[in-house]
Formats: structure tokens, C-alpha cells, sequence
């Protein structure tokens, strides 16, 4: 029943794993984030030890993830704008199927990319492990 | 001419569905009959826990008081909270979902149903069994959070065993339910509702499905730990044995923070179906909407440490968690200005179940913004563990669930029962309920500041809570006097009121093409769809649908048939038998809650029995019930398009119900590996030196799981070239390698002599180990499984779901033997021990 495989907006060319990409990288960078600290304060620094080392991991790992959210959202702005048909991508057509994806994971990139600076604000701003 | 043939089309079809009679009414299966169950089940939990709820305001009312004892109001409080979000607030929109999707989506049924049915009967016997626990002034009193040590070392009695294995056996519910839906919603949809044209309450059981499956597991784990401690004495929480209780507070907050979003996502979803309806326009901003939906769903899972502010972790980590709880306000505050601009935007018709949805907005909005006052943590340090946090919580909760629940419960109960409920009784309960509960709730905010703690049973005289408290029992009065309106309306719109039109809202989406009250099939027929709105946007589907003029209006074989369809453009791939009442659903939850009820009593004996009782009944209900070979490979469903009647691997149901089984216990299973770098984070000497299992039973046990793991997709490859003896001789020695590797990869910590009480070290190496034992022990038992099918041709080179379902369990069980032996052997070397 799929259509053909050489066209882009075949079915088995689409992936829902999109969606998720941008929030997935968020998720990632935060637990990383997370981790590296507590386990910095846990093992190796003492009470309030300076956290120079973690802050300046953290912003690598900020670069990290905003450079990879930031492809994701740029990759899905290019499929919402498509052909030529606008906003609310609600055809019947795998044309609009695939500029909604496409938006869907734009907005979720641009929500990533808010909630990962966020987090790597609390590096900016706290200097120990109290 | 047969009877079959001289029934017109439409009895033709509604034949195999046709809901047992009689004391066989227990064996249904189908979602209309299920749902219902399972709506008024959850009900009944409601109104109990609401009921410990009025007590406790009665004991409250005045200072000094005595209704209550201090060990029942522990009860009280502790089961309130555990019913109202374990057996009400989850359930109900598991409930819900099973009731309206399939018809939402247009299919005639959903993909599992036995598996939502056993999930059913789980839960109400788990749930009486926990609930019942208070008549015998033995219910569980360690609060819903169950904090130890508190619920470990000086709770005395099976309360907390109650909580512990009750919940656990409850929580298959839940996985059972995510599984289904997600698998209903990614495979069951209407041909042509291409991802773009999906209900926005899809989108949001998607997530919320999907939430399930990384946010219950841990939990899971959680209390499997938890109740090793407290029947065994294996010290995961004991500091004094190397333990520690935090490690509960992680694993029940990843659960628990989640949990919320769990409950408030899927009530959320049923807004985004009445809004539309009551503004009679779409949806403003529908893919804003999907970004609310799936950014909830994945920042909920940053959120867990807030409830963890006071427990003296890093500044850094609450900034972290501080961050998170402030970025979570964003997605939820997009839908919510959505619903708004859809209704500005639209032209508004009045109606009970819009003043539901008005009502929780106007909560929810405060709710939320206590919150993210108290996600500041400064705020939380003073504000944490007092009355503030109970009016935010209840802010959150009623607001951003029960009154949406009420609002759905309205709106599809002309769909549910066919009769629409009162208008004027409608309003009142909502006066009622909103009034009561504000008044109620909203002075709780000055009790907490004013520094009253939450739990406590009674508070001495003019500490300036003693006018606060008797308001906040007299709006919860009013509030219960609401909700019984609201039953009343209920039970009296069902018997008194005439039938209603079909689609008596106006609605715009597929649920409502179905005639009123809903049957067992669902739709009379399956339309294409072409728009987010089919039955305002596709002017003749209704009667194109009603004159069965779409796909499978008919039942010639008379079996119960729904389509497949592809993930993302729903194109049709299968023509899905589903299988048709049986108690085996039901006697399988009967053995699963004697598997997990009798050890509350340390009848371990019996427990055993019920597990293998269980177990030879999932086994009958496969074997009878799964992959059936059909008569004919295909058939023609309508409108000249043929379909297969079977498919196995990445198309069928089974596969996809297996991968997201599969990835719910990896998170388990990762939990227990958390655990084990959590003690490592808190010890000086963990590993500790010359302690371990060794090396090389672990690498034995890897060596003969990967080897089993290989054998089983040789012989996956064998049986799809017909080589027989092949398959046999590879699949056998799979088996025989999977029993060499539990057996060796138990023999580690035994030879090692390391005793699980001593310490916590020995303790989760061999959970760690007992778990991998089991799972590949499970895969042992497929094995033999696929060598019964095929010897007893049920199994063929080209019918076999079962050998490609089981290799795709072998992948899972072999990441767990590889992790687990890099964990407890690999880890000590590393770590130079």
C-alpha cells in the first residue's frame, strides 16, 4: 500500500521520532547536567567546593544540545515550509501531513531550546555544591 | 439458506458482538462494556475516597476534636490520597479512553481487548482488596508517598504491605491500558485520519500512554524494593545497613511527578474535544496543541526533585529541577490559551459541560500559579509540608481533572447511555461544586502560611487555624452535596429522559456518527476520513456511514473485525480479527491477585500456587485465543479494497503490545541500576573490596543468554525457510542455554555467600540478579512455547507472530543479561575492585 519509496513524502520516509527529537535532546542535556553535578558534589568535591569544573561541563554540554536542537528545528522549519500551502496543514494530502510534522517539530525545538537555557542558567548563577 | 445468510446486513454484524447474558456478563470484553465497568468502578473509588475525605474535614472542624482516632485518621489521609490518584484519578481516564477512542478513531474495537479486560479486573480486585483494608482497621497509614523509615521500621501491622502490593498489582492496570492505547492509536485509526487529521484527545492519550511506560516502572521498582525490606528484611532504605531512604523519595517522585501530568493530560484532552463543539469551529492552533501535549509530557519528567526541596540535596540539583518546574508553565499555559482563542473566535452555544470546562480553567489557572510559586524553592522551603501545599495540590487536581471529568462525563453521556442529563441539575451541581470547593480550598493557602503542617489530626485552640478549618469543612460539604447532584442527575437522566438525536452536540468528530447509546461495534460502518473535523467538514459521511455504505459493514464470517491501518497515514494494512468474550481475563486477574495478595499475609506458599495458576491460564488464553491462522488469507472489507487477515513482525499488533511491554520493564529494570550507582554515590568503599559476585559466573551466564539469544533468531529464520528439523534443533538449545544462563547467573552471588541482609551491597546485586534470572527464565518458557505451536501446526513459515514476538522479548532479555553483568562484574573491576 506505500507509495513509492524515491518520493519524499512517502510514507516509510516520514518518522514520528521527530516530534520527540528536540525534547528528547533537552531531556538529555538536563539528566546529564543533573548527573554531573550531584555526582560531582557526592564524590569528589567537598561540602562547598567550588564547581567550576561542572558550570564550565554544563555550558559544553548546553552548546551541545542547543546546536542539536537547534538542526532538529531548523530541518523541521524546512518541511512546514513545503510547497506552498499555509498554516493550519489540515489537507487530506501527505503534502500537509508532512509540513505538519515538520511545524509540530519546530515548536518543539523552540520549546527545548527555552527549557535547555533554563537549566543551564542554574550553572551560570550557582557557584558550590551547598 | 443458513440462518447467517437470511440475516440482513446490519444483524449480520452486530451477531458476533452481541454482549453475553446472565452471569456470562462478566465475560465481556468489549470496550463499550469494559469502559463502563470501568468508568463506574473508578466512580465507587471516588466517592469512597471522597467519604475518608469528609471525615477527616469532620475531625478537622474544630480544635481538639475526637471523631477520629490519630491511627484511623493516618489511615483516612493516607487512603484518601492513594485512592484519589491510584484508583480514580488514573483509571478514570484509562476508562474513559477505552470507552471513546475506538470510536474517536473509527475502529470497531481495540486491538487488545482481553488485555484492557484483564487490566480491568486487575484493578477493581486490587483496588476492593486495598480499599477494603480500612473496615478492618488495617489499611496502610505512611501518607500516599509512603516515606520510609517511617513506613518501614515504625509502621507496625500489613498496612503498608496492603499499600505496597495492592498498588503494585493495580499499577499492571495501567501498563496494560498504555500499552493498548498506544497500540490502538498508532495502528486503529480510520484509513485516510492521516497524523495531521487525528483528534487532539489521540495526541494526548499518545503522550500520556507513552508517559505511563517510563513513569509506572520505576514505581515498580520503587516498591519491589520496598517490600524486600519489609517482608525480608533486605535493607535498600536502612542507613544503618548501608541503605538509604532517599533512594525511595527519587524512585517514587519519578513516578510521582509524572503521575500528575499522567492524570491532568488526558483531562485536558477531553477539553480539547468540547471546546470545539461548544464554539462550533476548530480548534485554534491544533499544532500548538501537540506541542502542549508532548512538551507536558516530556518536561514532566525534570520535575520530580521539587517535591525534594527539604531533603538537603546540592543547590545546584534543586536549580536544575527549579528550572524545569518553571519551563513546564510554558506548554501548559499554550493549550490553555488555545481553548480561549478557539472559543473567542468561534460562536459560543452554552452549555453544562463548557461551564464544567469554565469552571476548571478558573481553578487550574491558580492552581497552576501556586505552583510555580512553589517551584521556586525558597518559597517551598517555608511553605513545604503545610496546608498551602494541600490547597495547591487540590487546586491542581480538582481543577485540572475532576472538573473536566465531570465536563466529559456530561458530554458523552448521550453517547454512553444514549439519554442527555439535565440542564438545571446540571447547573446546580456545578454551582454547588465550584462554590464548595473554592470555599473549601482556597483558605487552606492562609491555614499553611499560618503555619498549620498538613497530616496532623487535630490541632490545640487559638493558634488562628480554628475559623479557617471549619470553613474549609463546610465548603467540602457543599462540594460533596454538589457531587451528589451530580449522581442524582446521572441515574435520573438514564431512566427518565427520552433518546436523544444522534450527534446531539453538534460535535464535529467521528465518535458522534455512532447511533445513540453506543453499540458493541461502534460505527455502523467505517468511513474514510479526510479532516480533523469529518462530520463538519465531509458533509455526507453521516449518512454514508448510519446507510453502511463504508468499510466492514458487514460480518460475513460473523467475527468481530476492525481495520489496521499504517502509523502515519492510516493507510489500511489489515483486516484485525479480535478475539470475543471469555472469562480468562478474568480468572487470570483472580490467580495474578492471589500472586500478589497472599504474600501481604506471608502466605508465600499460596502465592506461589496463584503465580503458576496465572501463569497456565495466560498461557491456555494465548495458545486458544492468539495468533489463529485465518481460514482464507484475505478478504474484501467494502468498497472493493482486500486486506489481509494476518499479519506477523513489525505489522502486527501483537509485535508493537510486545516492544512497548518491553520497553515499560526496561525502565524497570533501569530503576534497579539507578539504585545501584545511587548507593555507589553515597559510599566511600562501593563496591565494597573482595565482596562481589565474582566474574566468572556472570560471564558464563552472558556467554550462554547471548548464545540463546542467537539460536533464537536462527531458528526465527529457519521456521520463515520451512527448515523444521532446523528450527527444532536450534530453538532447543536456545532453551537449554536460557535455563544454563539463569542457573549461572543466580550461582554468582551464591557462591559468593553474599547474604542480602547484611548490607545493601549484596542486597541489589541480587535484585539485579534475580531479575535478570527471571526475565531470561521467561524467555525460556517462549521458547518452549514456539516449539509447541509449531509441532502442533499452529505455527507455520508464513503464520509466525509467535517466533518473531519472542526474538524481539530475546532482544530485551539480552540487554538486561549485558547491563547486569557489566554492573555487577564489569563495574568492581572498573572501580579497581
Amino acid at each position: 500500500m506505500n507509495e513509492n519509496n524515491g518520493n519524499p513524502l512517502s510514507e516509510s520516509r516520514e518518522s514520528l521520532w521527530w516530534l520527540v527529537a528536540g525534547p528528547s535532546i533537552w531531556f538529555a542535556h538536563f539528566m546529564l547536567s543533573y548527573v554531573t553535578a550531584a555526582v560531582w558534589c557526592a564524590k569528589v568535591a567537598e561540602g562547598s567546593a567550588s564547581l567550576i569544573e561542572v558550570r564550565i561541563t554544563v555550558m559544553i554540554y548546553t552548546v551541545l544540545a542547543l546546536t542539536g536542537i537547534v538542526a532538529t528545528g531548523w530541518r523541521g522549519y524546512r518541511h512546514h515550509r513545503y510547497g506552498a500551502a499555509a498554516l493550519p496543514h489540515d489537507d487530506d494530502t501527505p503534502a500537509d501531513r508532512h509540513r505538519f510534522i515538520g511545524f509540530a517539530t519546530l515548536l518543539l525545538c523552540g520549546l527545548s531550546v527555552v527549557a535547555t537555557v533554563y537549566v543551564a542558567l542554574v550553572a551560570v548563577f550557582i557557584g558550590s555544591c551547598r | 439458506m443458513t440462518d447467517r445468510e437470511s440475516m440482513t446486513q446490519e444483524e449480520r454484524l452486530a451477531a458476533p458482538w452481541r454482549t453475553p447474558r446472565g452471569w456470562r456478563y462478566f465475560s465481556a470484553v468489549n470496550n463499550t462494556q469494559v469502559g463502563t465497568w470501568y468508568i463506574a468502578a473508578s466512580f465507587i473509588f471516588f466517592l469512597f475516597a471522597g467519604v475518608l475525605a469528609l471525615l477527616m474535614r469532620v475531625q478537622l472542624a474544630v480544635p481538639e476534636n475526637d471523631f477520629l482516632s490519630a491511627d484511623m485518621y493516618n489511615q483516612a489521609f493516607t487512603l484518601h490520597g492513594s485512592v484519589m490518584m491510584f484508583l480514580f484519578a488514573v483509571p478514570i481516564f484509562e476508562a474513559f479512553a477505552i470507552m471513546i477512542l475506538p470510536g474517536m478513531l473509527g475502529a470497531r474495537e481495540l486491538p487488545l481487548p482481553r488485555l484492557s479486560t484483564y487490566g480491568f479486573w486487575c484493578f477493581a480486585i486490587g483496588g476492593a482488596f486495598v480499599c477494603g483494608s480500612i473496615f478492618f482497621d488495617a489499611a496502610p497509614k505512611g501518607g500516599w508517598f509512603m516515606y520510609p523509615p517511617l513506613a518501614t521500621r515504625y509502621q507496625e501491622g500489613i498496612g503498608n504491605d496492603v499499600w505496597l502490593l495492592g498498588l503494585s498489582f493495580i499499577e499492571i492496570a495501567s501498563i496494560a491500558a498504555a500499552v493498548e492505547l498506544i497500540v490502538s492509536i498508532l495502528r486503529t485509526r480510520a484509513p485516510g485520519m492521516r497524523i495531521n487529521l487525528m483528534p487532539l484527545y489521540a495526541w494526548y492519550i499518545l503522550v500520556v500512554a507513552g508517559m505511563i511506560l517510563f513513569a509506572f516502572p520505576p514505581l515498580i521498582a520503587g516498591d519491589l524494593l520496598f517490600e524486600l525490606e519489609r517482608a525480608f528484611d533486605w535493607p535498600f532504605f536502612d542507613a544503618s545497613r548501608g541503605g538509604d531512604p532517599l533512594l525511595w523519595q527519587h524512585l517514587f517522585w519519578i513516578f510521582g511527578h509524572p503521575e500528575v501530568y499522567i492524570i491532568f493530560l488526558p483531562a485536558v484532552a477531553l477539553v480539547a474535544m468540547i471546546v470545539p463543539t461548544a464554539a462550533q469551529r476548530p480548534i485554534v492552533g491544533y499544532s500548538w496543541v501537540v506541542l502542549a501535549a508532548i512538551g507536558t509530557g516530556f518536561i514532566s519528567f525534570g520535575l520530580w526533585v521539587h517535591h525534594m526541596y527539604t531533603t538537603g540535596l546540592p543547590n545546584i540539583s534543586l536549580g536544575f529541577f527549579s528550572a524545569a518546574s518553571q519551563a513546564v508553565a510554558i506548554p501548559t499555559g499554550v493549550q490553555i490559551f488555545c481553548f480561549i482563542a478557539t472559543i473567542v473566535a468561534g460562536r459560543f452555544v452554552r452549555s453544562v459541560p463548557m461551564l464544567f470546562v469554565a469552571g476548571a480553567l478558573a481553578i487550574f489557572v491558580l492552581g497552576g500559579l501556586t505552583g510555580v510559586m512553589i517551584a521556586i524553592a525558597p518559597f517551598d522551603f517555608q511553605a513545604h509540608d503545610s496546608y498551602f501545599i494541600v490547597a495547591h495540590l487540590h487546586y491542581v487536581l480538582i481543577g485540572g481533572m475532576l472538573f473536566p471529568v465531570a465536563a466529559g462525563f456530561y458530554y458523552y453521556f448521550p453517547l454512553a447511555t444514549g439519554k442527555m442529563m439535565s440542564e438545571r441539575l446540571g447547573r446546580i451541581s456545578f454551582w454547588l461544586m465550584f462554590i464548595g470547593f473554592n470555599v473549601a480550598f482556597l483558605p487552606m493557602h492562609i491555614t499553611g502560611l499560618a503555619g498549620m503542617p498538613r497530616r496532623v489530626y487535630t490541632y490545640p485552640e487559638g493558634l488562628g487555624f480554628d475559623v479557617l478549618n471549619m470553613i474549609s469543612t463546610g465548603g467540602a460539604f457543599a462540594l460533596a452535596i454538589g457531587v451528589l447532584v451530580f449522581i442524582v442527575n446521572a441515574v435520573h437522566s438514564r431512566l427518565q429522559h427520552a433518546t436523544a438525536p444522534i450527534n446531539p452536540w453538534n460535535a464535529g468528530t467521528l465518535e458522534w456518527a455512532i447511533k445513540m447509546p453506543i453499540r458493541p461495534w461502534g460505527l455502523r460502518s467505517v468511513p474514510h476520513v479526510s479532516s480533523r473535523y469529518p462530520l463538519w467538514e465531509q458533509p455526507d459521511l453521516l449518512q454514508h456511514v448510519t446507510e453502511g455504505r463504508g468499510y466492514l459493514a458487514d460480518a460475513e464470517e460473523g467475527k468481530r473485525e476492525t481495520l489496521l491501518t499504517s502509523s502515519i497515514d492510516a493507510m489500511p494494512t489489515q483486516c484485525l480479527r479480535v478475539p470475543g468474550i471469555s472469562f480468562l481475563p478474568l480468572l487470570a486477574a483472580v490467580f495474578t491477585g492471589g500472586a500478589f495478595i497472599f504474600p501481604v499475609f506471608k502466605m508465600y506458599a499460596p502465592a506461589g500456587v496463584s503465580a503458576v495458576l496465572a501463569l497456565m491460564v495466560i498461557v491456555y488464553w494465548l495458545w486458544t485465543g492468539t495468533a489463529i491462522v485465518p481460514e482464507k488469507p484475505e478478504k474484501d472489507v467494502g468498497n472493493g479494497l482486500v486486506l489481509p487477515l494476518y499479519s506477523s513482525g513489525s505489522e502486527s499488533v501483537g509485535w508493537w503490545a510486545t516492544l512497548i511491554t518491553m520497553i515499560g520493564i526496561m525502565t524497570a529494570f533501569f530503576s534497579l541500576v539507578f539504585g545501584y550507582f545511587f548507593f555507589w554515590t553515597i559510599h566511600e568503599n562501593f563496591p565494597p573490596d573482595n565482596e562481589g559476585p565474582g566474574v566468572t559466573w556472570p560471564l558464563i551466564a552472558l556467554a550462554a543468554s547471548f548464545a540463546s539469544w542467537l539460536l533464537t533468531l536462527f531458528a526465527r529464520r529457519w521456521n520463515a525457510r520451512d527448515h523444521g528439523f532446523r528450527f527444532y534443533a536450534a530453538i532447543s538449545l536456545a532453551a537449554v542455554l536460557a535455563v544454563a544462563g539463569t542457573l549461572a547467573m543466580l550461582a554468582g552471588p551464591h557462591f559468593a555467600n553474599m547474604d542480602p541482609t547484611s548490607h545493601v551491597y549484596p542486597a541489589i546485586v541480587w535484585v539485579l540478579v534475580i531479575w535478570t534470572a527471571l526475565h531470561v527464565a521467561i524467555g525460556f518458557l517462549m521458547q518452549l512455547y514456539c516449539i509447541a505451536r509449531r509441532a502442533a501446526g499452529r505455527m507455520t513459515a508464513t503464520h509466525d507472530i509467535e517466533i518473531r514476538n519472542i526474538a524481539l522479548y530475546w532482544h530485551f532479555a539480552l540487554i538486561t543479561v549485558v547491563v547486569t553483568v557489566a554492573v555487577i562484574a564489569g563495574f568492581p573491576l572498573m572501580s579497581g575492585r
